[in-house]
């Protein structure tokens, strides 16, 4: 299996598509998502990325197999960084085989959004100021005193 | 002639997808039912066993006994029981399954009495609607031939075999002993029975301690000083021990944005802590 795969080191696009061919497809999509220099107006120079491996791959697996069966797709594959990315850098990789265009764009919209919604990944930003803060984290407290 | 000697088994490979925990290990009174169950059948049986997956062969929990490994993995109980007879083909079999929590000695003594072990197999009627309960019977050698042949027509529910097959049925001297346990309510309600306080929100001041581990991630970790901790603690599910650590970690965010992991699964804050379980508190998401 592995088609969700958590790297270490860089992703390469063009090898990763290369696992997507197959004789019955007519469409293939990718998304690349990159580290950009800012988020919710502030600057960021550079993320780092965490995950709970066992549960992000079972998880991965889960959302790229979903896919397949919804959108009758004959490849799927997703790869995702974690570790200090800098500006510029990939960080999400999602690949898409289908027998038409259709279908392709759909599911490859569908994959990369379920796994910014349910995968057990997350973000650190770092800021030019030398501060830091976990994204979608950093509103979570609870109120004083409370448990 | 004799009857053929009796053997125990206990099934234990069930995948538990409404408790979405392993049911041998839930606690009762303190006690795994596991172990529970094995005090109970291995004084009125010859040899006990407890039946397994190919991939718990290697559960510590579960080879502090004899165990039998499933042949197949699609037949259910079926498949325990088919791997017995595979091992041991001449001895008769007093099949449990390990969700029975209310289950006696004396209910199983009265099954062993009035066996019949001339037919293919013995068994209780439910006292809910008649029907034969296959998992806490007594299957006769003889019985193996008909399994298979069932097995080999594609059919695995043992309680439609007994209905149709040559079985002795008998009914339960009491009434709840074949109760079993499914989901985290039944249990709570179960354990609450037995004696293990497990019903209510109350503080978890008391009762007996389990070692879990814990692992914290993202903005957790830092808040906790930690990537993973094991410690002793008598809180029963997850928003206790939560609510544990809030105290005693000062970790600082809401449960009401986390989620829970158990053993590398999602959970359920309510569901029950069992010893040795791994237990996650997972922040907001935000990969991509």
């Amino acid at each position: 299996m592995n088609r969700f795969t958590l790297l270490e080191t860089p992703l390469e696009p063009a090898r990763l598509a290369e696992t997507l061919r197959h004789p019955s497809c007519g469409g293939y999509a990718t998304f690349e998502g990159a580290v950009r220099n800012h988020n919710e107006g502030r600057a960021v120079v550079r993320l780092e990325y965490e995950a709970f491996v066992p549960l992000a791959l079972r998880e991965g697996e889960r959302i790229l197999a979903e896919a397949k069966s919804r959108f009758g797709l004959e490849r799927a594959a997703c790869a995702h960084r974690v570790g200090v990315l800098e500006i510029g850098d990939l960080a999400v990789w999602v690949g898409v085989g289908a027998a038409h265009r259709g279908e392709a764009f759909e599911a490859c919209r569908y994959i990369i959004d379920h796994i910014k919604h349910s995968v057990p990944i997350w973000k650190k930003e770092y800021y030019p100021e030398g501060d830091s803060g976990w994204v979608n984290c950093e509103q979570c407290a609870a109120a004083p005193g409370s448990h | 002639m004799s009857a053929p000697t009796l053997y125990g088994l206990l099934l234990t490979g069930g995948r538990s997808t409404r408790m979405k925990r392993d049911k041998a290990r839930l606690e009762y009174a303190g006690k795994p039912q596991l172990d529970r169950a094995m005090a109970l059948i291995a004084p009125l049986v010859s040899r006990a066993f407890v039946s397994v997956r190919a991939e718990q062969r290697d559960d510590p929990q579960r080879t502090a006994y004899d165990t039998i490994a499933d042949l197949r993995n699609d037949l259910g109980p079926l498949g325990g029981i088919q791997a017995a007879f595979q091992a041991h083909p001449s001895n008769a079999w007093l099949v449990l399954a390990c969700d029975l929590p209310f289950l006696d000695a004396a209910t199983i003594r009265h099954l062993i009495e009035r066996r019949a072990a001339t037919r293919l197999a013995t068994a209780y009627r439910s006292g809910a609607n008649g029907l034969p309960e296959p998992l806490c019977a007594i299957y006769e050698p003889a019985s193996r031939a008909s399994l298979e042949e069932w097995i080999a027509q594609g059919m695995n529910c043992p309680r439609k075999w007994m209905s149709r097959g040559d079985v002795e049925l008998l009914d339960l001297p009491n009434a709840h002993a074949l109760d079993n346990v499914n989901t985290a309510n039944e249990y709570l309600a179960a354990s609450a029975t037995l004696g293990n306080g497990g019903s209510s929100g109350g503080a978890a001041s008391s009762g007996p301690l389990r070692r879990v581990k814990v692992r914290y991630f993202a903005l957790l970790r830092e808040q906790a000083g930690r990537g993973s901790e094991d410690l002793q603690t008598a809180a029963r599910t997850p928003q206790e021990l939560y609510e544990q650590l809030q105290r005693e970690r000062g970790l600082r965010l809401a449960p009401q944005f986390l989620r829970v992991a158990i053993n590398d699964e999602f959970g359920d804050w309510q569901q029950p802590l069992a010893e040795g379980d791994t237990v996650a508190f997972l922040p907001p998401v935000a990969g991509g």
